[in-house]
């Protein structure tokens, strides 16, 4: 086990965006989180990572207590994380961004090994291209491959994507999910959220579900597949939801 | 260090240094005083370069440095009898301890809010310096002209002065190109761009900006200092003035704001259409007079204007951005 939580709870005023989440990753896993919209995959995202402190529970990682820690001091212990919405640095090339990564991240480089690590990792995420470019002159699907590019730069051991497949058309899915393969091949445990459900229960070891805020199903992709309450959260009450299937037929 | 072998950064230095050498060649004092001013103005506009260009926080109180190192090193001169190069290096160490405690609140502010209190800065510090007896209150403090007398008259001080100014301008160019090139650069850049993405990618931003600020302070105060050595009279007024604080920034805008080379660009065309406006005659239009010695300032919020509505990037942004080609020569 790499990285767990006990009882993570979080609100926002009245609402509670996280409900007592438990859960733990092992090393070399690929572990995917899922649930409908607002049920609260970024704000864990947001927990672990230190952009916010939980009001209750703790975070560990790697044997030691990481709750309420920093973003930077969280970066430089291991984790990387993506944003579901790309943060390019603008007006930096692609080369420079990667390097940013590099340079602060786990292994803290210096900016000439920096560099030399960026080349390498846009040769992985098959930007090499474009390294020369300014980051806001790249598409959408060039975005993502930054961002991912920029989090393994860091060399982290945890990688933490949120929704790197979003918006992407298949055969761009197809070429990421072997990525991601890969990443994990590297040995970097990776969890990651994600709404295309065949990509996820595809490449994910595990699957975790929520549902406002709490976990409602771990296990298998198989076993999360036929979960009742799993597709209750999707699809409403499962016995309305056959009846209405039945009916469509 | 890449950067003592990168060709861009000993042209720099070297045209910087020519120029500076001009005066001396030529004897001449009336140019030695111009090129005091514009390497002063090279100095602030680039020391501003690197909290405003290269940490993206815009401060309309960086003449508080420069008034602040002026004030320190003047009453050490005036009551301690010390020497100008002295006074001006405690001047610029107590100007960088007050950007750093500063820096602790004001640097948690972001866009419009830090801009609005660089400004309440200014006007507390010229506030402050009216009502301070120790600096002369709202007076100041001017010299005896025996205090020239250490540097064999007020003639060679005046030349004293102008090499030390050619040395803090060439001090603040290598550092503003030192750091644009380094890790650290790199993180002031990030924060630029997306502070909270920089964060999350490991970069602490509460430190780095602090260390930048603390940095940018330094190299004004100097000037400051050096100024006021020459001018022999130091007073809140001129001290603290906002509006070099906004020339300060037309200069960084017109030249290019992150890049090393723009803001001395832009500190000598500003300075250059100053004094061609002040020294024009003035222009008759019918049954009105229009004396031009004030216009500078029309044209160079004009000058801001068109910048930033057109060439946001400004002269040498644009230049590297046109021809990739010239980036190598021209950082």
């Amino acid at each position: 086990m790499i990285f767990d939580t006990q009882d993570i709870s979080l609100h926002f005023g009245g609402l509670l965006a996280l409900d007592r989440v438990n859960f733990s990753i092992n090393a070399g896993e690929i572990f995917g989180l899922i649930g409908p919209n607002g049920a609260g995959k970024t704000t864990l995202f947001n927990v672990i990572n230190g952009v916010y402190a939980p009001q209750n529970g703790r975070v560990r990682f790697r044997d030691a207590d990481i709750t309420g820690l920093p973003s930077h001091q969280i970066s430089k212990r291991g984790i990387a994380r993506t944003h579901q919405i790309v943060r390019p640095l603008n007006e930096l090339t692609v080369r420079e961004n990667v390097s940013v990564g590099a340079c602060f991240g786990r292994e803290n480089k210096s900016l000439e090994d920096s560099e030399k690590i960026a080349d390498e990792v846009l040769e992985f995420v098959g930007l090499t291209s474009k390294s020369d470019m300014l980051a806001s002159k790249l598409n959408v699907a060039q975005k993502k491959r930054l961002e991912l590019a920029r989090a393994l730069a860091a060399r982290p051991i945890l990688l933490l994507l949120d929704e790197v497949l979003a918006g992407l058309n298949p055969n761009e899915v197809s070429g990421m999910l072997d990525v991601i393969r890969k990443i994990r091949e590297r040995g970097t445990t990776v969890l990651m959220i994600e709404h295309l459900m065949h990509a996820v229960m595809n490449v994910s070891d595990r699957v975790m579900v929520l549902d406002y805020g709490a976990k409602i199903a771990e296990g298998t992709p198989a076993e999360i597949s036929n979960h009742p309450r799993v597709i209750e959260a999707y699809l409403g009450d499962p016995q309305v939801a056959k009846e209405f299937l039945e009916r469509a037929e | 260090m890449r950067t003592f072998s990168n060709i861009s950064f000993w042209l720099l230095l070297m045209v910087v240094s020519a120029v500076a050498l001009l005066p001396i060649l030529a004897d001449s004092p009336t140019m030695r005083e111009n090129l005091f001013l514009i390497l002063m103005l090279v100095t602030l506009a680039s020391s501003l370069n690197i909290i405003m260009g290269y940490t993206g926080y815009v401060s309309f109180g960086h003449i508080v440095f420069f008034g602040l190192g002026g004030y320190f090193a003047f009453y050490l001169m005036q009551f301690h009898s010390m020497h100008v190069l002295l006074a001006a290096l405690i001047g610029g160490v107590g100007a960088s301890v007050f950007a750093f405690l500063l820096g602790i609140p004001v640097l948690r502010l972001r866009g419009a809010y830090f801009a609005l209190a660089t400004i309440g800065v200014n006007e507390a510090m010229r506030a402050f310096m009216n009502n301070f007896d120790l600096f002369g209150g709202a007076l100041g403090m001017f010299f005896n002209f025996s205090v020239y007398d250490v540097y064999g008259g007020a003639k060679s001080a005046a030349q004293l002065a102008y090499y030390a100014m050619v040395v803090v301008a060439l001090a603040t160019i290598a550092a503003s190109f030192l750091i644009k090139k380094s890790k650290f650069g790199l993180g002031l850049l990030a924060i630029r761009e997306d502070q909270d993405a920089a964060q999350v990618l490991g970069i602490d931003p509460a430190r780095t900006k602090l260390f930048a600020f603390t940095i940018s302070a330094f190299f004004p105060a100097l000037a400051g200092a050096l100024f006021f050595f020459k001018n022999g009279i130091i007073e809140p007024g001129i001290a603290f003035d906002l509006q070099r604080s906004v020339e300060g920034l037309v200069m960084v805008m017109l030249g290019g704001y992150g890049t090393v080379t723009g803001p001395i660009v832009g500190a000598l065309v500003f300075d250059r259409l100053r004094s061609a406006l002040i020294t024009a005659p003035p222009i008759t239009i019918g049954a009105l007079t229009v004396d031009l010695s004030n216009f500078h300032l029309v044209v160079a919020g004009i000058l801001l204007l068109v910048v930033v509505l057109f060439v946001t990037a400004g002269v040498i942004g644009w230049l590297r951005q046109r021809f990739p080609r010239v980036r190598r020569y021209l950082e």
